[in-house]
């Protein structure tokens, strides 16, 4: 058990090094939150009347959509690391070998901390406040991490099917972006079509951007919806955010093995 | 650690199919303790497959093989622990220096943080590579990257080292001081395993030799014994310009098939030592009105020895050659 966590700690230090020489991969991260809460905000909240204002209403969902497409660095990191050779020299090592998947999910998890702080700082220079408890503020931001940390898992799956980096980007980008648009993240869903309504409701990006602006006491359209997730969404936010783990961690280490072991 | 004389490295019918072909169709080793095992083949020939299965990168189809005494299928963490292997490829992170790469494997080996700190700085003086050692990969030469993948495979000092084609696309300057860092690193007792498509590099380094060739052990022996099985003294001619007729010239002297390289120009047979014969072959070409550059009559390369072998110069890189009877 100690050795476990000893390896997942080296293989982490090994990731920051990384990150460190190349501090501009971190662009997803810092800049591109900065970037797109701006845009959004001042956009997209033009023409979005929000009872509140949108700026109070879209951080919440802008910290989904921007944490939903950085996870994909997941897959391309762990897609990038299968193509050099040093897993070979991890293979042969008498290390925990799900370290090199666990310790990736945590150094993910810390880029996504900064993302998310990132966003968190762009919103309240523009005016956008937790209004709710400090318990409250602190709840929304850790549902968001461990949202995060499950999606990580889904696109280090992504990240093993697909044949190199740029395929694991592409799927990612296909599969993540719908998911963060067809969602309550950027507008309300009550005037949207009935099934994609369905579909938005149900989404998991939506339970999590709505348990959020819930614990943060800001605008919440969601409330007044009758689906189940949007009547319990800090509930249906964890039950998704585990049960994403639970299915993706697994099927992750299985992949992994496939793809290494011949 | 096993006793000296003991197997450190066994395998018994080792067979692995990729698709339809049979990279290993039925390996059997034997390397005693302390020993130096050079395993010899053209390209394609299951060397690399042989080493991924040794070193539980690979599960094999059928056959056992156990190294330095676990099951390389059923306890693969044992011999994780008893392995040092350097791959074909570079195995080192190029993001990192040269001291952290060593610092990681060693930390994932189960060194302490100090120890392994202190096993870096050691591995680094004993590779030269102190000066290099704080800069990251990517300014490495391959020399310099071979030479610390090396060293990250004895970080914790493995009783059995598995080297995948160890100076493959290496420099002969490279390539010679290479062989002085494998020579120093069995000198301390280590069980090796060492592939090559270098003739010369498994007579200069093995103890023993496996020649495999289609995913089969085709001869296995010492250089010498190998040597001996070609039957007796070698002779090689070199030609000032290709000439037809000097194969026909030489085969009153020789025995056996003669091959010739691809530019025509150098012919090699197998002969009985008799007194006089460089000059009956002179006289012979010359009789012919062929030019001759050099003669040479020694005992077989193992060049010859694949020659003989196969019946092809596969093995060679640097010389197809045809045999003419």
């Amino acid at each position: 058990m100690i050795r476990a966590l000893r390896d997942v700690a080296v293989m982490l230090r090994r990731n920051l090094v990384h990150i460190a020489r190349e501090p501009l991969r971190l662009s997803d991260v810092t800049i591109q939150p900065v970037l797109f809460t701006l845009l959004f905000v001042y956009i997209f909240g033009s023409g979005v009347p929000i009872p509140g204002g949108y700026t109070a209403f879209a951080i919440a969902g802008l910290l989904a959509m921007t944490l939903a497409t950085s996870a994909i660095g997941t897959g391309i990191g762990l897609s990038a690391d299968l193509a050099t050779g040093v897993i070979s020299r991890f293979r042969t090592l008498p290390m925990w070998r799900p370290a090199i998947l666990v310790g990736r999910s945590v150094s993910d998890l810390l880029t996504a901390t900064l993302c998310a702080a990132m966003v968190a700082a762009t919103g309240l220079a523009i005016g956008w406040r937790p209004e709710g408890s400090i318990a409250g503020a602190v709840a929304g931001f850790a549902i968001f991490l461990l949202f995060s940390y499950a999606l990580a898992w889904g696109c280090a799956c992504l990240g093993l099917i697909g044949s190199s980096p740029e395929s694991a980007q592409g799927l990612g980008l296909v599969i993540l972006f719908p998911l963060a648009i067809v969602s309550n993240a950027l507008v309300p869903t009550g005037h949207m079509p009935g099934p994609i309504r369905a579909v938005a409701n149900w989404n998991p990006v939506s339970a999590v951007t709505a348990a959020a602006r819930q614990l943060w006491a800001n605008p919440n359209p969601s409330a007044s919806i009758h689906a189940w997730p949007m009547q319990h969404p800090t509930l249906a936010a964890l039950l998704w955010s585990a049960g994403m783990i639970a299915v993706f961690a697994p099927l992750a280490t299985l992949l992994y093995r496939r793809r290494t072991i011949g | 650690m096993a006793e000296p004389g003991n197997s450190m490295i066994q395998a018994e019918g080792l067979t692995k199919r990729y698709g339809s072909t049979a990279a290993l169709a039925g390996v059997d080793l034997d390397v005693p303790a302390g020993a130096i095992l050079g395993l010899l083949g053209p390209n394609g020939a299951g060397k690399t497959t042989a080493v991924k299965i040794l070193t539980t990168l690979v599960r094999p189809d059928a056959g056992r093989a156990r190294v330095a005494g676990h099951d390389v299928v059923t306890e693969g963490m044992a011999v994780r622990r008893s392995i040092g292997v350097t791959a074909q490829d570079a195995t080192v992170d190029e993001a990192l220096t040269g001291r952290q790469n060593l610092v990681m494997v060693g930390q994932l080996s189960g060194l302490g943080r100090r120890q392994a700190r202190a096993r870096a700085a050691e591995l680094l003086r004993r590779f030269s590579l102190t000066e290099a050692g704080d800069r990251v990969l990517k300014g490495y030469s391959g020399g310099m990257r071979r030479r610390l993948d090396l060293a990250a495979s004895v970080v914790t000092r493995p009783p059995v080292l598995f080297l995948d084609e160890p100076t493959t696309g290496l420099d002969p300057a490279s390539r010679v001081t290479m062989w002085q860092v494998i020579r120093e690193l069995v000198a301390d007792g280590a069980t090796l395993l060492l592939t090559t498509q270098y003739l010369e590099e498994a007579d200069q380094l093995a103890d023993r030799i496996a020649v495999i060739d289609h995913g089969r052990v085709i001869a296995e022996g010492t250089p010498g014994t190998l040597k001996a099985q070609t039957g007796g003294t070698r002779l090689e001619v070199n030609l000032s310009r290709p000439e037809p007729g000097a194969a026909a010239a030489l085969a009153p002297l020789v025995a056996g098939p003669i091959a010739i390289s691809e530019d025509g120009r150098r012919l090699r047979a197998g002969v009985s030592r008799a007194p006089g014969l460089a000059t009956a072959v002179v006289r012979a070409l010359d009789h012919a009105g062929i030019a001759v550059d050099d003669v040479a009559v020694h005992p077989p390369s193992l060049d010859d020895v694949f020659f003989a072998l196969t019946g092809d110069c596969a093995a060679s890189a640097q010389s197809k050659e045809v045999a003419v009877s």
